[in-house]
């Protein structure tokens, strides 16, 4: 209850800061109609394919593994990596050999609790570890400690916006419910040799320390989900507490799908599995959505079943893996004791060292800026657009050198993002390079911009010089301006050469400007710019033009 | 460790109360009667419900031919005896329960042991197998006697104690070779398992299959 009420505050403050930052463009009644449209959207699409039967809808919940990053696993102190040589990493705990037991790493109890903290949970100070038993060859002690009984994170909520509509350009916002956080083990993994009939072993996974967010069955497509995915992603990578590789696979997307018609009970659900990109997120629960509602309209039922999505086809398919229901034999861990954090340093018991425990107030006050926050900030700070917003928070590194530009030159940001997405974003994406590996700094970036802002050079030219910037980083721009030739030519005399020059070319525009067609003057002066190489102040030359041509 | 072991023999096995009893004691006598109601848990078709005395009897016999694992077992038991204030009571005390205040005895089918034979990967071997797990279970069928009411269930006898945490440093791992030694088949640096989720033989194809793995 207190979760939900929290979670509607959280979205309506959102809508609140969303609106207040999209008055600079259009009217707050256009925006709130489109959030209307945006969440009718979904339930829209599948009535769409069935006109005569009332429409059904899709209902989503998703079971997410993030893999926490640390140097070693969750209870040995063997290293976590990857792509390393076979049961490298692997100590005698993560075999499983008898008399081994577990010794929880701190810095994946302070992982989960930053991330409960993010995604608004409350926080166990109490927590209990249960064995969840199932027979696999890369699990080798027969079961997985987990957080059935009480997890060390519940009730809270994921925020998120996203691009989407016709054009992507409309602001969706939605607010999912997190029921709970757990601390458990990651498995090994199994390569499948089918031709000699066996399967080969690696341990290095075995026992890496996983966070599974559970959520709540509040999302109604594949979009939906799918940016719920990317803004946790994108949370967990702020907060350092998971990499978010889908595809090393440090996130792992499992998503439980079913269909109903709207106010009924909830129709049985089939959970997909191995899913492993955001897009495939979204793709394979269309897909499923669709194959269901076509199953339950043929007279059909929908079986409970563990699903696999194979991305080549974009389709699911069973894996007929549970025969009948799975019992996992829950206890409680003998092994270990109940999991105490503290909600600050005045709680911790006497004898008990604070230097050695979790405090949760101590992990609050190192939470950084989140992406909502971030987006609304640049938006309300720069008055820049929300998709500009979004691929300043997204791309790693973006965001720090947009504002370090900002910082360094007299340039509005609102001008200053297109050089950013468009020239700066078009050469990375153009080399396959990121960011931080951008030959261009920030600084080089701002004295172009300063050159431009100045008048020194045209827009133009300024993009000649970028594009030489990438090529010979280590020369200052001023001197890539002289080298180039691609100052503004301030010498009247020399204009008006120029200016004679063309006129003597093209006499019949001169012609036809003198006998009155005054749009013909811009024809004249691309010529001019032609030949100067754009070296010519526009507002200047169309004086000289005219006059010239009076 | 030792704690949480201690509470699930005490919990589990009908001997638990003469396991304690025992350690913390030093004749002869009385280590054999550890031993051999250590090794009356292994063999599970002797247990017998609410007559602990009983093991008495049949010590003498038992106890001579276990005497390396009496060793062993008793070096586990030393670091409790080293402390002069213990918590445990010093002699054990025990009511009988009728028969009368327990619940009906429980019975498992076939079926059941089918189950739980194919959850827990275990084969109870035998009908005797079966009937010394309903024993079990009407041993624990005494904790029903006792009144509960307004107790919280606990799962541990640490439960207000801190559970150690680790600093986040590698220090083991890197013994790939020693681990793959253990192994019956291996393949470069991985372990060989059979293909994954064969189905379990059914119940009588299991049968057979021990039959022929006993030769």
């Amino acid at each position: 209850m207190a979760a939900s009420c929290s979670g509607n505050s959280a979205l309506l403050h959102k809508c609140v800061q969303l609106k207040s930052m999209c008055n600079i463009h259009q009217s707050s009644g256009v925006f709130m109609r489109r959030i209307w449209t945006s969440r009718s959207k979904c339930q829209l699409q599948p009535k769409l394919q069935s006109k005569r039967a009332p429409q059904m809808v899709g209902v989503v919940a998703l079971e997410i593994h993030a893999q926490i990053h640390a140097t070693s696993k969750l209870f040995s102190s063997s290293r976590v990596g990857f792509s390393a040589p076979p049961n490298s990493h692997v100590s005698f705990f993560d075999a499983s050999l008898p008399g081994t037991l577990p010794v929880l790493n701190r810095r994946c109890v302070e992982a989960a609790v930053m991330t409960g903290l993010a995604l608004n949970c409350r926080i166990n100070t109490k927590s209990l570890f249960d064995r969840k038993h199932y027979f696999y060859a890369d699990l080798p002690a027969g079961y997985q400690i987990t957080q059935q009984r009480v997890p060390i994170a519940v009730n809270g909520s994921l925020s998120f916006s996203y691009l989407g509509g016709k054009k992507r350009s409309e602001t969706m916002t939605k607010s999912v419910r997190v029921r709970q956080i757990q601390l458990e083990q990651d498995s090994g993994k199994s390569l499948h040799d089918d031709q000699r009939s066996r399967t080969l072993i690696d341990l290095n996974r075995a026992g890496v320390g996983l966070m599974e967010v559970v959520m709540e069955p509040d999302m109604c497509c594949g979009e939906e989900a799918a940016a719920a995915v990317r803004e946790l992603q994108l949370i967990l990578q702020t907060l350092g507490t998971c990499q978010g590789n889908m595809a090393e696979g440090q996130l792992r997307v499992d998503a439980n799908v079913s269909v109903h018609h709207p106010g009924e009970p909830l129709g049985v659900r089939a959970e997909v599995k191995n899913i492993n990109s955001a897009r495939f997120v979204a793709r394979a629960i269309d897909y499923e959505i669709q194959r269901q509602i076509e199953v339950l309209e043929s007279g059909g039922t929908v079986l409970n079943e563990t699903r696999a999505f194979d991305s080549k086809t974009g389709t699911t398919v069973s894996m007929r893996d549970k025969e009948g229901l799975q019992d996992y034999r829950f206890m409680p861990e003998p092994n270990l004791p109940p999991l105490f954090v503290y909600e600050s340093v005045a709680t911790v018991p006497d004898g008990v060292d604070p230097a050695h425990v979790v405090v949760i107030d101590r992990l609050k006050a190192q939470l950084p800026e989140l992406p909502g926050a971030k987006r609304t900030r640049l938006m309300e700070e720069y008055g820049i657009l929300p998709e500009h917003s979004f691929t300043l928070v997204s791309e790693d590194g973006l965001m720090d050198f947009f504002e370090r530009v900002v910082q360094k030159t007299k340039m509005e940001p609102r001008k200053l993002i297109g050089w950013v997405m468009k020239e700066l974003m078009g050469n990375l994406n153009q080399r396959n390079l990121k960011v931080t590996q951008s030959p261009v700094s920030p600084e080089a970036l701002a004295q172009l911009l300063n050159l431009l802002e100045s008048g020194f050079i045209s827009s133009s030219a300024a993009k000649v010089v970028f594009q030489e910037m990438w090529k010979a980083p280590e020369k200052r721009v001023e001197h890539l301006v002289k080298e180039l030739d691609l100052g503004l030519i301030s010498d009247q005399e020399e204009l008006v050469k120029i200016c004679q020059r063309v006129m003597d070319a093209h006499p019949d525009l001169v012609q036809v400007i003198r006998g009155g067609n005054k749009k013909v003057l811009n024809k004249l002066m691309g010529a001019v710019q032609k030949e100067s190489k754009g070296r010519a102040d526009p507002v200047h030359l169309r004086n000289i033009l005219e006059e010239m041509t009076s | 460790m030792f704690h949480s072991a201690f509470l699930r023999f005490n919990l589990m096995c009908p001997a638990g109360h003469l396991l304690r009893s025992t350690a913390f004691t030093n004749t002869v006598q009385e280590r054999r009667i550890t031993t051999c109601s250590l090794r009356w848990l292994n063999l599970a078709a002797s247990l017998r419900p609410s007559h602990p005395r009983c093991v008495l009897a049949e010590l003498p016999t038992h106890g001579a031919s276990h005497w390396g694992r009496r060793a062993r077992w008793c070096r586990w038991m030393s670091s409790s005896q080293s402390g002069s204030i213990s918590k445990v009571p010093q002699f054990p005390t025990w009511e009988p329960v009728a028969e009368r205040q327990l619940p009906p005895p429980t019975k498992v089918s076939v079926d059941l042991v089918d189950k739980l034979e194919r959850l827990a990967l275990v084969d109870f071997g035998s009908q005797e197998g079966v009937e010394c797990l309903e024993k079990a279970i009407r041993f624990a069928d005494q904790l029903h006697v006792v009144e509960t009411e307004g107790v919280e269930p606990m799962d541990s006898v640490l439960e207000d104690r801190t559970l150690y945490l680790r600093e986040d440093t590698v220090t083991e791992g890197n013994c790939a070779e020693e681990l793959l030694r253990l192994s019956r088949s291996t393949e470069e640096e991985y372990f060989v398992a059979p293909p994954g989720n064969i189905p379990l033989p059914k119940r009588e194809e299991r049968t057979a299959m021990l039959k022929h793995s006993e030769l």
